[in-house]
């Protein structure tokens, strides 16, 4: 390995003709090093490998038989696309859940940082840690505490609906509700999003919001011309890591129904429940890696669109980026 | 006082009362917003209660018909047979009465007045009644999961992991943010872009590649999988270290290279301990992440039941003993599972929470 030898060529003693600017260049070369070998191992050889993988039919359990085989999984993909196969399917279900949360998820965090930040509020460091501790539970335990919650005759929120005389619906067992359910368990994880809110409005400088006053602007200006510009950059990471996590959403869906099946009635068959399954459970990880491929395509695409358009709505207070 | 004192006074007054009653309002105001807040979070907080108290609960009580919120039983009467009979809240004549159903009829029931022993006839549907429920906490239900989701084994298997892999997440990141943050290197900007650029990877990608190399040197089925790929830098990681190197004043490493240290004994001795906030931070993402990641231990850990993580062991139980979802032993159990990562977070939370926001505000 190239890199162990820079290395070793560092450690040694330093040669004569050796200019300073060239030992410095190996030293941060060797420092490095770790990152470079996970790099290449761990990041750029599995993206080749997975790139090849999705045009042969490899399967697990006789890759003695593995060959190229051409489109195939992306016609088969393609085919499952358009008339509503697992592929559409899973990913109807994971657009669906992305349109509902990512919106609301963006909405809640900015209210609940707006609110954390208010100067009327007392024992805000409280709050914020109070909002923020549910991210910490491990999703599996989440998962498992607002299937009951939201269980239709055991759950607490049916019985205080019930005392108010309201129905409700049983979340996790109805294929109408179970996404609307998945999405309330989101909230859960609103603390980080809140938290570069936060961070955000206590960047933006006080003159602004006296500027506005003194043209006589009420609250609602404050927000609409100072707020939301100067939030504009940190809204754009936060929209953009929304789509990441609805894109790699898995656990949630496995932990209602790990037979991979989406129950009820295929409503949380996820795009990621869909790839685990035809790579794992029936081994065509040919097949799962152009799955794969598919996804990275729709996160690119997403990430493009939002770099694009950001021009117009993203305002950045040094000037260009 | 003459009339002019009277006038000139009179602006100060107002002045005064007014300043009063803007102080009044503000509290009002401070009060109202809080106390806004603060029912936002019980909201927000519910679900948490409910595992609590559910974990506590006996199961019968969960399908019991009126049964109220807090761990409770039915209180029973043992009459002097030996028999035991539930205890109804029953409304007579002489006010509610506190009577032990013992012979049931759909219109007319008997009962036994649980002070005297006397028997009651009470004319009335006796199913329109509520039973008298009494505070009872069942912690057998610890002790049922303790066993059966064989806790301390998967709190071994996940602090082996955790611990682990933190210490090489935390050592690597350090070097490599060192590097980026104090060396003229050819590239380096290219570099680093290609470092942020490699956190919006989706995982899936790299997944099926990453699982086959490691089965291809019998890893799976061990915990090195879930502990070895972090020992090379985690892009997060390294952007949060390298910002923190860049604010710390480089006087003080220009000093000790003057005086002859070597690049590794300036990272030890000058930057490091001057980065601690930092280092927390990153130490705390990287355990909580082992701790809470799932899909990882669950495809290389499949089939080793005595490998298992937290995560993977809480969903193997939950899917085995409660589908429905209203069983309180998989409360019992998401209770004891997140007990740990929601303890450290409160005693770390203020490194971790900056941590967030450096990571997050500062790209």
């Amino acid at each position: 390995m190239v890199i162990v030898d820079d290395k070793q060529s560092v450690n040694a003693p330093p040669k004569k003709g050796m200019s300073l600017q060239r030992r410095e260049t190996w030293w941060g070369l060797a420092f490095l090093s770790p990152w470079l070998f996970g790099l290449v191992v761990f990041t750029a050889l599995p993206i080749l490998a997975s790139l090849v993988l999705s045009f042969t039919n490899f399967n697990l359990s006789h890759p003695g038989d593995t060959r190229f085989v051409g489109l195939d999984n992306y016609a088969r993909m393609w085919s499952e696309l358009l008339n509503n196969g697992n592929a559409g399917a899973s990913l109807g279900v994971t657009v669906r859940f992305a349109i509902m949360s990512v919106p609301l998820m963006i909405c809640l965090a900015l209210g609940l940082a707006l609110l954390l930040n208010q100067k009327l509020l007392l024992g805000k460091p409280v709050f914020r840690t109070l909002f923020f501790m549910p991210v910490m539970v491990p999703l599996v335990a989440s998962t498992i505490v607002w299937q009951g919650y939201l269980n239709g005759s055991t759950g607490w929120l049916a019985q205080i609906l019930s005392t108010f005389g309201l129905p409700s619906p049983d979340w996790f067992n109805d294929p109408a509700w179970a996404l609307p359910g998945l999405v309330f368990l989101g909230t859960w994880g609103v603390g980080n999003m809140m938290l570069i809110f936060l961070a955000g409005l206590q960047g933006i400088p006080t003159e602004l919001y006296e500027a506005v006053k003194i043209d006589g602007g009420g609250a609602w200006a404050r927000f609409r011309n100072v707020t939301l510009p100067m939030l504009s950059p940190v809204l754009f990471y936060n929209i953009l890591i929304s789509i990441i996590g609805v894109s790699q959403y898995f656990t949630q869906a496995y932990v209602l129904d790990p037979g991979g099946t989406g129950n009820p009635g295929g409503s949380t068959f996820f795009f990621n429940l869909n790839l685990y399954k035809e790579g794992w459970s029936y081994n065509q990880m040919g097949y799962a890696s152009a799955l794969a491929w598919l996804m990275m395509a729709i996160v690119v695409t997403a990430a493009l669109v939002l770099f694009r358009t950001s021009a117009r709505w993203v305002f950045y207070a040094g000037g260009d980026r | 006082m003459t009339a002019n004192d009277v006038l000139l006074s009179l602006p100060t007054n107002a002045a005064k009362r007014s300043h009063r009653a803007h102080q009044i309002r503000l509290r009002i105001s401070k009060v109202g917003v809080t106390l806004f807040t603060a029912s936002m979070a019980m909201i927000f907080l519910l679900p948490f209660l409910y595992m609590v108290l559910t974990s506590l609960k006996d199961s019968d009580q969960m399908t019991a018909l009126n049964a109220p919120l807090y761990p409770a039983t039915q209180e029973m009467y043992t009459a002097s047979d030996g028999q035991q009979y539930v205890v109804y809240e029953v409304p007579t004549a002489s006010g509610t009465q506190e009577l032990a159903l013992k012979d049931p009829r759909r219109t007319d029931s008997t009962f036994i007045d649980t002070k005297t022993g006397q028997t009651v006839e009470w004319t009335g549907n006796w199913r329109s009644l509520t039973p008298v429920w009494l505070l009872s906490i069942k912690w057998a239900n610890f002790d049922n999961v303790l066993g059966v989701l064989n806790f301390p084994l998967l709190l071994r298997n996940t602090l082996f992991v955790s611990v682990l892999g933190t210490i090489g997440a935390v050592t690597s990141a350090i070097l490599v943010a060192f590097g980026f943050a104090r060396f003229h290197i050819p590239g380096k900007n290219g570099l680093f872009m290609l470092l942020i650029m490699t956190i919006m990877l989706p995982f899936q990608v790299l997944l099926i590649p990453q699982y086959m190399g490691f089965m291809a040197i019998g890893w799976t089925g061990t915990l090195l999988p879930l502990i070895v790929p972090h020992f090379f830098a985690n892009a997060y990681n390294v952007f949060l270290l390298r910002q923190y190197f860049l604010t710390l004043p480089r006087e003080l490493d220009e000093a000790a290279q003057i005086d002859g240290a070597s690049p590794l004994r300036i990272l030890f001795s000058v930057i490091v301990p001057q980065a601690w906030p930092a280092i927390v931070a990153v130490s705390l993402f990287h355990f909580f992440f082992s701790w809470n990641d799932f899909f990882a231990p669950l495809v290389y850990l499949s089939g080793h039941n005595d490998l298992f993580t937290m995560t993977v062991g809480l969903q193997a139980f939950s899917a085995t003993y409660a589908r429905a979802g209203s069983g309180t032993l998989t409360q019992t159990g998401a209770l004891l599972a997140m007990i740990v990562p929601v303890a450290i977070f409160f005693a770390g939370q203020r490194a971790f929470m900056r941590g967030v926001i450096i990571s997050g505000v500062e790209k």
